[in-house]
């Protein structure tokens, strides 16, 4: 066992409101009449489409390749033919559309063939390859790929590999009943990760308020003779942050700018577990996941839901009452409401809470900071959210970075905390957001400084290229005048030699001679006469 | 007496040898200030300003030859920078020089195009690709939005097309703060 627990600073209490959707087991939501599948699911690039309308397609056939290595593959979620390849309006703050795949189910929920894989015999790349192409990504909503984070630290090895089970955001119970009902499945991922990973310790972290999930583990655990431990930690919000569990189990307080990894500790959620056992085992992709359906609604439980679900249509499961006025993906803390109740279930909806006025009442008014601090008492990250509110509400975002806005998990303790209701986080997103888009701005000036640049020097090159080769042509034509002034000079000098020597035979004739020339001259011109007049006709 | 002009004459040489030293050691190539000037500027290397490209535009800043208000890309955020870093006083933007506009990347009409490559001569930063008598088309990702390419078309296919947000680029709004009435007591 665990010698000590350490403690996060700051944290809050809020009611968990967790019994509700607990009472009953996982059930298996019914087919949907249509999947709305987004192609951009996880963390990092968005996946190609590989699939077009009218294409049959299998359960857990690929519908979307990774691009590049950071991203995650998608896949069809049952059998069935693709309907379309178009915008959806997607589970985001923002309420805008995002390509698609939608599927439209033939109902024989056919699986491709699947492929288990020997996750002993394979090397470490390809396995993380194998779960890239699987789809798996973490499972505790922030769904960064999951291959990604299973590379060992330097050395070879990642000394801890910590299992979050803390599920520490009121209202959502998803981890809760996978960890009660499918443990075995956890620990064999775990086991796997281990492999991968070459981990020494496994640390299982659950917030005390599961004591049945605990029971589960703990026994599961004994029973398949792992040595991993099992840890009850404390029930404080956001006790389920990584950085939070890896203080809480092993003391280590990761910095700013550096990954656990760099610590040898990391850290994966439960769900994230199960996902990689099914896809190395099994050789089934992620194509489902848990969902706790709860808040104002007649019968809160959690179901195993495909991916691509419309919301829609999972509602007359549980029965909204009638007051309902929105719907929250993720919990009260740190969730959004949604834009509309047609978006699909993602990889990064653990939770869907119906809600009305009575239960979520509309914020007070925002009033005056009063700089009472009691933002920086609860932050778990020790900033001073007092100041960063200040930062971003003068959009001074240069000191907004001195004062560490990154560090910001946006977990909400300080807004709940806040006795002037001052939406906190939101400013915060805003800042960060603004922040972010700046550095892209910056990063495309840069870019087309020095394209601009090279387009330049590349036009003077040019130029300078255009003007050497006129010169060496002009010098070449020079060269050529050269030559023909050379022949001329030569035939000159050779008709003057011609003139100095004057034929010898032509000299000092005798009369006799002279006669003879006479006789050969008029022969010549008879001939020449005789060439001129034609014959009249053939002798 | 004599001790004193030693001691200073010596001085004086170390002092001399020191700081040429460091002029040579710790030369600054180029003008500090106009690379500041020019890491404000958008780099659309439009010429709305009247200058060739981003630069000289910088340059002409630096010289005190141009306003900090000529700028349509950079627009009042960058207006307020310039302001900020020369210790100026902020003024709107110049309207002779143009409008701020929403960014914007150019689209040419394939079927329109005859391949003349006018607008591949025009385009400041390489974003066209395509030759002589073949289609071309804008590289979205590289196009500034400097509107150069639009004029020399000779059959007008090339058009500006605002920026579509999407999930990728989208930013949380800055939370409004709800004005209430205030009721006469």
């Amino acid at each position: 066992m665990i010698a000590t627990l350490f403690r996060f600073k700051g944290g809050v209490k809020p009611e968990t409101h967790k019994d509700c959707s607990t009472r009953q087991p996982i059930a298996r939501a019914p087919l949907p009449s249509r999947l709305i599948v987004p192609l951009h699911q996880s963390a990092g690039g968005t996946p190609r489409p590989l699939v077009e309308p009218g294409q049959a397609v299998l359960k857990g056939e690929r519908i979307g390749a990774a691009d590049g290595n950071f991203s995650a593959a998608v896949h069809a979620p049952t059998s069935g033919v693709v309907k379309a390849l178009a915008p959806h309006v997607m589970p985001h703050p923002s309420g805008l559309s995002a390509l698609c795949v939608v599927i439209e189910p033939d109902g024989a929920d056919r699986w491709i063939e699947r492929e288990p894989v020997n996750y002993r015999s394979l090397a470490p790349d390809e396995l993380r390859d194998e779960l890239r192409d699987a789809g798996v990504v973490g499972l505790g909503g922030a769904v960064f790929p999951t291959h990604l984070k299973l590379k060992p630290s330097q050395g070879g090895r990642t000394e801890t590999l910590i299992l979050n089970g803390a599920e520490c955001e009121p209202w959502i119970t998803c981890d809760d009943m996978l960890m009660r009902e499918r443990a075995e499945v956890i620990v064999r991922g775990g086991a796997v990760m281990r492999h991968i990973l070459q981990s020494e310790r496994v640390l299982i972290g659950i917030e005390d308020n599961k004591p049945q999930a605990i029971e589960a583990m703990r026994t599961t655990v004994a029973r398949l003779g792992e040595t991993m431990e099992v840890v009850a930690v404390p029930t404080r919000y956001p006790a389920g942050g990584a950085k939070q569990l890896i203080k809480v189990l092993t003391g280590i307080e990761v910095p700013y700018g550096k990954r656990s990894q760099d610590y040898g500790v990391q850290c994966f959620n439960v769900a994230t577990a199960y996902s990689v056992w099914h896809a190395l085992e099994r050789g089934e992709p992620l194509i489902s996941r848990i969902v706790t359906l709860t808040g104002n609604v007649e019968r809160p439980r959690n179901f195993e839901v495909l991916i691509g679900t419309p919301l829609e249509e999972l509602l007359p499961l549980v029965g909204p009452l009638p007051d309902t006025d929105r719907y929250i993906m993720g919990g009260p803390m740190m969730g959004f409401p949604l834009p509309s109740a047609s978006v699909p279930i993602v990889k990064a909806t653990n939770c869907i809470i119906a809600a009305s006025p009575a239960l979520f009442p509309p914020p007070p008014p925002e009033m005056p900071c009063i700089r009472c601090g009691a933002c920086a008492t609860v932050c778990p990250h020790e900033l001073q959210p007092m100041e960063l509110y200040w930062f971003a509400r003068g959009k001074n975002f240069g000191k907004a970075q001195e004062y560490s806005i990154f560090d910001c998990i946006e977990c909400g303790c300080c807004a709940y905390v806040c006795p002037s209701h001052i939406p906190l986080v939101d400013y915060f997103r805003f800042a960060k957001s603004e922040i972010w888009s700046r550095e892209k701005e910056k990063a495309a000036a840069d870019a087309a400084r020095s394209r601009f640049e090279f387009r330049n020097e590349r036009q003077e090159r040019e130029k300078r290229e255009k003007a050497e080769r006129l010169a060496q042509k002009t010098a070449g034509a020079r060269a050529a005048d050269a030559k023909r002034a050379l022949i001329a000079a030569a035939i000159e000098r050779a008709r003057a030699q011609k003139e100095q020597v004057q034929p010898r035979n032509t000299d000092n004739l005798t009369p006799e001679q002279q006669a003879e020339i006479a006789e050969a001259e008029a022969r010549r011109a008879r001939i020449r006469a005789m060439a001129q007049t034609p014959p009249e006709k053939p002798l | 007496m004599l001790a004193a002009l030693f001691v200073m004459t010596g001085i004086a040489l170390v002092l001399g040898v020191a700081l040429g030293y460091a002029s040579r050691v710790f030369k600054v190539e180029g003008d500090p200030l106009v690379d500041k000037i020019d890491a404000i500027l958008p780099q659309t290397q439009c010429g709305q300003c009247g200058y060739p490209g981003c630069k000289p535009y910088a340059q002409a800043i630096a010289k005190g030859e141009a306003d900090i208000n000529r700028c349509p890309p950079g627009g009042e955020e960058g207006i307020r920078k310039l302001a900020d870093l020369l210790g100026k006083e902020f003024k709107p933007l110049d309207a002779e020089a143009g409008v701020e506009k929403p960014k914007s990347v150019a689209v040419i009409d394939e079927n329109t195009c005859i391949g003349c490559t006018l607008c591949i001569q025009a385009c400041p930063v390489d974003a066209i690709v395509g030759s002589s008598k073949q289609m071309h088309t804008v590289v979205a990702e590289l196009c500034t939005g400097c509107e150069l390419c639009v004029a020399p078309c000779p059959v007008d296919c090339i058009h500006m097309e605002p920026v579509t947000e999407t999930i990728e680029n989208w930013k949380w709004k800055y939370p409004v703060a709800e004005i209430k009435e205030r009721h006469a007591a």
